[in-house]
């Protein structure tokens, strides 16, 4: 590197700049650095460096039925909200990216309310809901409230990737005789379709993720993993989470990584 | 080829008044309708489990424990202490939070913003991977390393700094150290957006014009990051004031939030007329604050706009 | 070569077009004859874009009529049209090669696979792309897309062929040596095609007819030629050439300027002060003011500017107006020029002045 910032300032007076900036960096990623380790330790008392190695906590989470239920409940309503949340979410911004309707400015906000509103509000007013339709503790209740709350990031990010793309290719499409359906599918679709896969990622991940409206409406058979998380963590710190921590980790970081190189496919 | 010159005021034939209008009217209305149909699955579903269940909330606040119409429920918020109480330690921790991630964020973004591109990507991986981590993996690492035999304690008192282990969790130190994790991301990327696109033109002429370093910096590159950390500022603010999960886990029963209060009032107590005042009551500091900041940000724009 | 042996007329008629309270297309009407190339010329904001996105079907009229040989398009889709259109930044399909973004429209009409394949040949060979089936759009320069984009719009035989502004994206040399390609383009297939730009010289070296475009009205529509020579309005004559503005009265179809009547070939107003209209190449300079006859100007010479192979002369008119002259360096027209400051006569034909009426 060389010894210029693009300012008659050095490298090297910025110094403290950079000392701050690292130590603020390692704050947010420390928590994942420690926690890692940890969950092969061997001891209940959890120690760093871990005094001995083993894969116990593993054994724990996956040995563990009620553990194993939690963990495939979040997978599919995860898996679910994605196929529901995804399509929804691209027809809706489609419709805005037209901006033929006067209301599009409406639709944006209510669109976007989910990620406005705090999400305790939103928690007790769909458990409020359930109880009345008595959807409560069922799957279906999970993933349309985790639909729900996955529909503005799939807009926003779809409708981001409207914003680069030039929509006079879908009017050529259509001018050279391909209906509206038709031409979205074969020249849209294809080169927005990063954008789509982000906002799916971004739909599973806000659903696998959640916890507070899981507090609410899950429950008995169909407790989702941060549900049960949340119990564990109340009553004590207990090391099997570390080890489920430790797969939660490894997931958003393929997730994460999923997302920058569509990101970066998506810039070219 | 014959160019065949026709005179556009002359007409094949004589229809006078407006042609085709009922059917380009009728073809217009059928595309509106075909686009609010790709919309509407999604405008039914959050109006159904958002909207709808948050306006009877509404609704139900505006009702006492007899059915009766009255205020009782948004009374009882100045008259109890143990609501006011729980306000101030909302506000306090809010503040609190928002403080501690511009004194910790705005560093690092205004280094993110002057290193290499190549440096800022790998580094923003590292801001945005938290943010892609669950925040119960993040709470429940924290619980871990500041606990009273964690990791925190432990090295304090092998450097000999203290003697007693302190009290890291289960007290508001707590959920601010692990709240200001989940928040500081949220600060950052605003404002790292806004100071990348501040031209390194203008502090070059600033100190071309004999401005040092430290001036150039406060007179020119602080105001210009204002509109971006105003942004990362109130997401941040409004984030923490209805914030459960972190509160929940590391206050220890002692620290009780705004959305604790929620939770409590209508899970244990069943109480729905008090919680959904509660959350209309959220609701409307949300909307207030989004609103204001969005007010200020458009004036200062203006502003920008009319200086030049 | 496959010629389009059947161009349909295009009859645009009554358009009315309104965004909100603005109109933009007024009551529009159009005849395109088959086989034309017609282009509408004017700035932005005219509607010649919108009037063109109507034609196509990607913008919807309020009102009107848009006949393509006996078939009413307007209150079709667009991809039922029938019709070829290249727009401003190409828009090629950057997912497909060069041979699926040409054979795109025929796949759309199942077309079988031989025929396509020799049907995308063919267009590759007319747009002199042979051989180029295979390449990424973006292995392509900026004048090898366009002719793709071109092959793309005529590779079906649309009724008609639409182009929004398709040269601005390149450069000056590239632009004009297109400029040729396309006109021998249209020579050889014979589509009617409808053209927009903002450039008035694309507009003259390709048009058979150009219709000028300001606030949503045709102003003018006529071939390039008479255009230039003869505009009927104002806007026509400021907005296509250079043009000398001298203003003068007019009395019972006459025209006078300081006493002398004005010789044109134009349609004079019954009454009240207009413009004489006259190109600086056009006026010539007088040994000096001949008898009654003729269109004489007097005044003194302001500033000679040599531009090489030509020079502008400003002369100063006697009642303050600025009239310019064009002419070529040449010996004999420079030996009669007067120097700055000194008095000069100027003359233009009869064929050379235009009165046009004064916008209010």
């Amino acid at each position: 590197m060389s010894d210029q910032t693009g300012l008659p300032i050095t490298h090297w007076q910025r110094l403290w700049l950079y000392v701050v900036g690292g130590l603020v960096l390692f704050f947010l990623i420390a928590p994942c650095l420690i926690i890692v380790p940890m969950s092969f330790s061997d001891t209940t008392l959890l120690q760093f460096p871990p005094p001995s190695w083993s894969l116990r906590w593993y054994h724990e989470y996956f040995g563990s039925i009620e553990w194993r239920d939690a963990t495939i409940v979040s997978v599919k309503v995860a898996v679910m909200t994605t196929l529901l949340a995804t399509p929804i979410g691209v027809a809706a911004a489609y419709a805005m990216n037209a901006s033929v309707l006067r209301f599009t400015g409406i639709i944006n906000m209510i669109l976007t309310a989910p990620l406005i509103i705090p999400v305790i509000l939103i928690a007790i007013g769909t458990f409020f809901l359930y109880a009345r339709i008595g959807i409560n503790n069922t799957l279906t209740g999970l993933v349309l409230a985790h639909t729900v709350l996955a529909i503005p990031l799939v807009v926003l990010t779809v409708l981001s990737g409207f914003r680069s793309y030039d929509m006079n290719q879908e009017r050529v499409a259509r001018s050279l005789g391909a209906g509206r359906l038709s031409a979205f599918w074969q020249v849209t679709a294809p080169q927005i379709r990063f954008s789509i896969v982000s906002g799916a990622l971004f739909a599973f991940t806000t659903s696998f993720d959640e916890v507070v409206v899981s507090l609410f409406i899950s429950g008995g058979d169909t407790t989702t993993l941060t549900r049960r998380m949340f119990s564990a963590l109340r009553d004590e710190v207990d090391p099997t989470i570390a080890a489920i921590s430790t797969c939660l980790i490894v997931l958003s970081i393929l997730m994460l990584s999923i997302a920058q190189i569509l990101g970066t496919k998506r810039e070219k | 080829m014959t160019a065949v010159v026709t005179d556009p005021g002359k007409r094949v034939d004589d229809d006078s008044g407006e042609l085709n209008v009922a059917v380009l009217k009728r073809n217009a209305r059928n595309e509106v309708w075909g686009l609010l149909g790709l919309c509407s699955p999604s405008l039914f579903l959050v109006g159904l489990i958002i909207i709808l269940p948050v306006g009877w909330l509404f609704w139900l606040s505006l009702y006492d424990e007899n059915g009766m119409l009255s205020f009782v429920n948004y009374e009882r918020f100045v008259e109890q202490s143990s609501y006011v109480k729980t306000f101030v330690t909302t506000f306090e921790v809010s503040f609190g939070v928002t403080a501690i991630c511009i004194l910790l964020g705005y560093p690092l973004a205004y280094m993110l913003s002057q290193i290499p591109r190549r440096a800022a990507s790998i580094c923003m991986i590292l801001v945005i991977l938290p943010f892609w981590t669950s925040v119960l993996v993040r709470t429940y690492a924290w619980l871990v390393i500041l606990q009273r035999k964690g990791l925190v304690n432990d090295w304090l008192i092998d450097l000999g700094i203290i003697n007693q282990p302190l009290a890291l969790v289960n007290n508001f130190t707590g959920v601010l150290i692990g709240m200001t994790h989940i928040m500081l991301p949220f600060l950052v990327l605003p404002l790292y957006a806004s100071m990348k696109s501040i031209s390194a033109d203008y502090q070059r002429a600033g100190m071309n014009l004999g401005a040092g370093p430290v001036a150039t910096f406060w007179q020119i590159f602080f105001p210009l990051s204002l509109p971006g950390l105003a942004a990362g500022v109130v997401i941040t603010f409004v984030l923490c004031l209805g914030f459960f999960v972190t509160p929940a886990l590391m206050g220890g029963g002692k620290v009780i939030m705004w959305a604790m209060r929620m939770q409590q009032t209508t899970s244990l107590y069943a109480n729905w007329g008090a919680g959904s005042a509660l959350g209309v009551l959220l609701l409307a500091v949300t909307f207030g604050l989004l609103g204001f900041f969005n007010w200020l940000l458009r004036g200062q724009i203006k502003a920008a706009w009319g200086g030049k | 070569m496959s010629v389009v042996l059947s161009a349909p007329p295009i009859s645009i008629r009554k358009i009315v077009k309104r965004f909100g309270s603005q109109d933009v297309l007024k009551d529009l009407d159009l005849n395109v004859a088959p086989g034309e190339f017609l282009t509408l010329l004017g700035p932005s904001g005219s509607g010649k874009t919108t009037l063109l996105m109507i034609l196509a079907g990607f913008v919807r009229a309020n009102s009107g009529s848009i006949k393509i040989g006996p078939d009413e398009v307007i209150t079709m889709p667009p991809h039922k049209r029938n019709i070829g259109m290249v727009f401003q930044n190409y828009a090629l399909f950057p997912h497909m090669n060069v041979f699926n973004n040409i054979a795109f429209p025929l796949k759309q009409r199942r077309v079988d696979k031989a025929t396509i394949a020799r049907q995308v040949e063919q267009a590759l060979h007319q747009v002199q792309l042979d051989g180029y089936a295979d390449r990424r759009v973006d292995q392509l320069s900026g004048g090898q897309r366009q002719r793709v984009a071109l092959a793309r719009a005529i590779v079906f035989e649309p009724r008609i062929v639409l182009m929004d502004e398709p040269l601005s994206a390149l450069d000056k040399s590239l632009r004009e040596h297109m400029q040729i390609e396309l006109r021998s383009l249209h020579r050889r297939l014979g589509m009617t095609t409808v053209y927009v730009t903002h450039d008035q010289r694309e507009a003259i070296t390709m048009s058979d007819r150009i219709a000028v475009m300001n606030n949503g009205c045709i102003e003018q529509l006529d071939k390039p030629e008479i255009l230039y020579s003869t505009p009927k309005t104002q806007f026509v004559a400021g907005f296509i050439g250079e043009s000398n503005f001298t203003p003068v009265d007019c009395r019972d179809g006459v025209a006078w300027y300081e006493g002398r009547q004005i010789e044109t070939r134009s349609q004079v107003p019954h009454a009240g002060q207009h413009w004489l209209v006259s190109r600086p190449e056009k006026v010539r300079v007088a040994d000096g003011v001949n008898g009654d006859r003729g269109n004489f100007f007097t005044g003194s010479v302001r500033e000679i500017v040599y531009q090489g192979d030509s020079f502008i002369c400003y002369a100063t008119l006697r009642d303050g107006q600025v009239m310019a002259l064009r002419d070529y360096c040449r010996s004999d027209v420079l030996s009669r020029l007067p120097a700055a400051g000194e008095p000069i006569h100027l003359r233009i034909d009869a064929e050379d002045a235009a009165i046009v009426q004064a916008e209010s």
